[in-house]
């Protein structure tokens, strides 16, 4: 026998059931029509344009106590780099690990470790936001990055610094699937990304390795670090050994690990899908200030 | 289907001129045909809402389910919270998961203050539309885009999010110049003196009619002042303090609720306490009158007093 008082309540849900997937379907369409991402990006224009206005140099990111460091730090992004070379480096401890620095500079030069221990250091206890939401403190000392601009001397063109780093991400030599997972900021998400052609992941194509970029207003700020310690000890493999770039006014995966090289350049938009970063050519925006 | 009669709601034909913030008597006595005798419906209009209470209305309700759902996606990059400066990371307040489990088929499971609940389905395991199953927090029925996807989810947020500032302050700035916020959500004295009478009204379904339904009454003006300049510019707040770039400028905002992460849970608690809100606010427009609320929030227009004469068929 029908009820028809169910059958309306039936009826009810069904349509608002009906009308809640025509809404997230719709939502799906737009989110990948080029002109309503185009549109949406304009929140995030609009996020670096507020917050440049808000951040003068002298602001700094907040520090914290010694007790207040997180007992275990969860590492973000790439913890164990599969990369040949790095792994041959790592069994040397770093001994003839050197990290250029290029590009629009007056005075191109290679840093050992030593050399970079030798300079001015700043030591601080910060907080890393990750892009996915958890927050950890740390004790990072490093070489401040304008120690070694200033020393580099920058060309007039000069607007971005890119960070080239060690940890295949995709492609030969990207470490085994099962890691994966826990190499990106957020799981399966390379699936939707915007990749160029014909770069797609899998052995036997070329390696894609983590890259990032900065302006000089980050790069000559008080806190921007290259970090070679944590908490005290020599910086952790999983945390990006040897050295780590601290962005302390940005999320987390701004802040490259493994720095290999670093390159003053006019514009970031030759390298990789010409966004700005690994991430960034993945969906993610340049400015990750919040 | 039976809402009413055809046509227009209740079939009401007004007379055009419409002045603004004017109270009309409906001078058309409508009549229903019946066999022997008409039915006759005096009503009484006021203008309630001004254009820009209509459209940041609207503007607000968009942007709000938005908000709502790209949220839900950003919070599955990392379904848990926290209480403090950092995660602690085997405390959680509340998480979302699907626990490995080689004896039996996985569950997904949600943990609340040391609780757990089998939320499978729902919260830590659902299903797409293929059945097949996803280890998310939130299902992909709740989320912007509806598959796993953070980098778009953020977008979708802080675009909706200035969006809502942006008619936000539209409204603050023609609510105070015009002096509408103040008459809209501040209750008078006599109100306060009424509130529980109000209550009781409430738990009755009686709504008021005639001259007091040209006003909110006291409970509905202390939810909306609680919304209005509580919970939204608390929403606000905690989800700048989210920001590693604003917590530099303003450090301020993270002492004051006590750190990043708790300012992630805050965030979390008022955006379902603001849907608790919405679904109260849907109920309560549905019972005082579905058509006449509707309409009021298009055109402005609600009938505030209804009179039913029974005549005799006129000549």
């Amino acid at each position: 026998m029908s009820n028809p008082p169910l059958d309306r309540r039936a009826l009810l849900k069904r349509t608002a059931a009906a009308a809640g997937a025509s809404l997230l379907a719709g939502c799906d369409r737009l989110s990948n029509a080029r002109w309503f991402r185009r549109t949406l990006e304009t929140g995030e224009d609009a996020n670096l344009f507020v917050q440049r206005l808000l951040l003068s140099p002298a602001k700094l990111a907040p520090e914290y106590s010694e007790a207040e460091i997180s007992p275990w730090f969860k590492p973000n992004g790439s913890t164990d780099p599969s990369d040949k070379s790095y792994k041959a480096m790592v069994k040397n401890n770093f001994a003839d690990w050197n990290m250029e620095l290029g590009g629009l500079v007056d005075n191109p030069a290679k840093f050992s470790l030593a050399d970079l221990r030798a300079m001015p250091a700043r030591t601080q206890i910060t907080r890393h936001d990750c892009v996915e939401g958890w927050t950890c403190i740390g004790k990072w000392t490093g070489v401040p990055l304008s120690e070694l601009l200033k020393q580099a001397g920058l060309k007039p063109q000069a607007r971005y610094i890119v960070f080239h780093c060690a940890d295949i991400m995709e492609g030969a030599g990207a470490a085994d699937d099962d890691d994966d997972e826990e190499n990106k900021p957020e799981g399966r998400s390379a699936s939707n990304a915007e990749s160029s052609s014909g770069d797609s992941a899998g052995s036997g194509t070329k390696p894609v390795y983590y890259y990032e970029s900065i302006d000089l207003e980050d790069a000559f700020h008080a806190q921007t670090i290259l970090a070679y310690e944590m908490n005290g000890a020599p910086l952790p493999i999983q945390h990006g050994a040897p050295l780590r770039l601290r962005l302390e006014r940005a999320l987390g995966y701004k802040m490259a690990k493994y720095v290999m090289r670093i390159q003053v350049v006019d514009d970031y938009k030759r390298f990789g899908n010409g966004k700005g970063g690994y991430w960034e050519d993945r969906g993610y925006d340049w400015y990750a200030g919040i | 289907m039976n809402c009413g009669a055809p046509g227009k709601p209740y079939g009401v034909v007004r007379e055009a001129a419409e002045t603004v913030l004017a109270e009309q008597h409906d001078p058309l006595l409508l009549r229903r045909s019946a066999p022997d005798i008409a039915i006759v419906e005096r009503r009484r209009w006021f203008f309630r809402h001004p254009a820009t209470v209509r459209v940041t209305h609207w503007i607000n309700a968009l942007c709000f389910i938005l908000l709502l759902l790209s949220g839900y996606q950003i919070f599955n990059a990392h379904p848990a919270l926290y209480w403090g400066v950092a995660s602690d990371f085997e405390h959680p307040l509340v998480s979302m998961s699907s626990p490995n489990s080689f004896l039996s088929e996985p569950r997904g499971v949600t943990t609340i203050l040391g609780r757990s609940f089998d939320t499978t389905g729902v919260f830590g395991l659902s299903y797409d539309s293929q059945g097949q199953a996803l280890t998310r927090g939130f299902p992909n029925w709740l989320t912007i885009p509806s598959s796993q996807d953070l980098a778009t989810g953020r977008r979708w947020h802080f675009f909706f999010a200035w969006l809502f500032v942006l008619n936000g302050l539209a409204y603050f700035l023609y609510g105070f110049a015009s002096r509408q916020l103040r008459w809209r959500v501040i209750p008078s004295r006599d109100q306060i003196r009424g509130f529980w009478a109000s209550v009781r009204e409430h738990l009755t379904l009686h709504f008021p009619q005639g001259d007091e339904a040209k006003r909110y009454n006291v409970i509905q003006k202390l939810t909306y002042l609680i919304v209005i300049f509580v919970l939204l510019p608390l929403q606000i707040l905690t989800g700048l303090a989210m920001s590693p770039g604003i917590d530099a400028a303003f450090p301020w905002i993270l002492t004051l609720l006590g750190g990043r992460q708790s300012a992630r849970t805050i965030h979390f608690i008022c955006a379902h306490l603001l849907v608790l809100f919405v679904a109260v606010h849907i109920v309560m427009v549905i019972l005082s009158g579905f058509w006449n609320n509707m309409r009021s929030m298009v055109t402005g227009w609600m009938v505030i007093e209804k009179e039913t004469l029974d005549e005799q068929p006129s000549a």
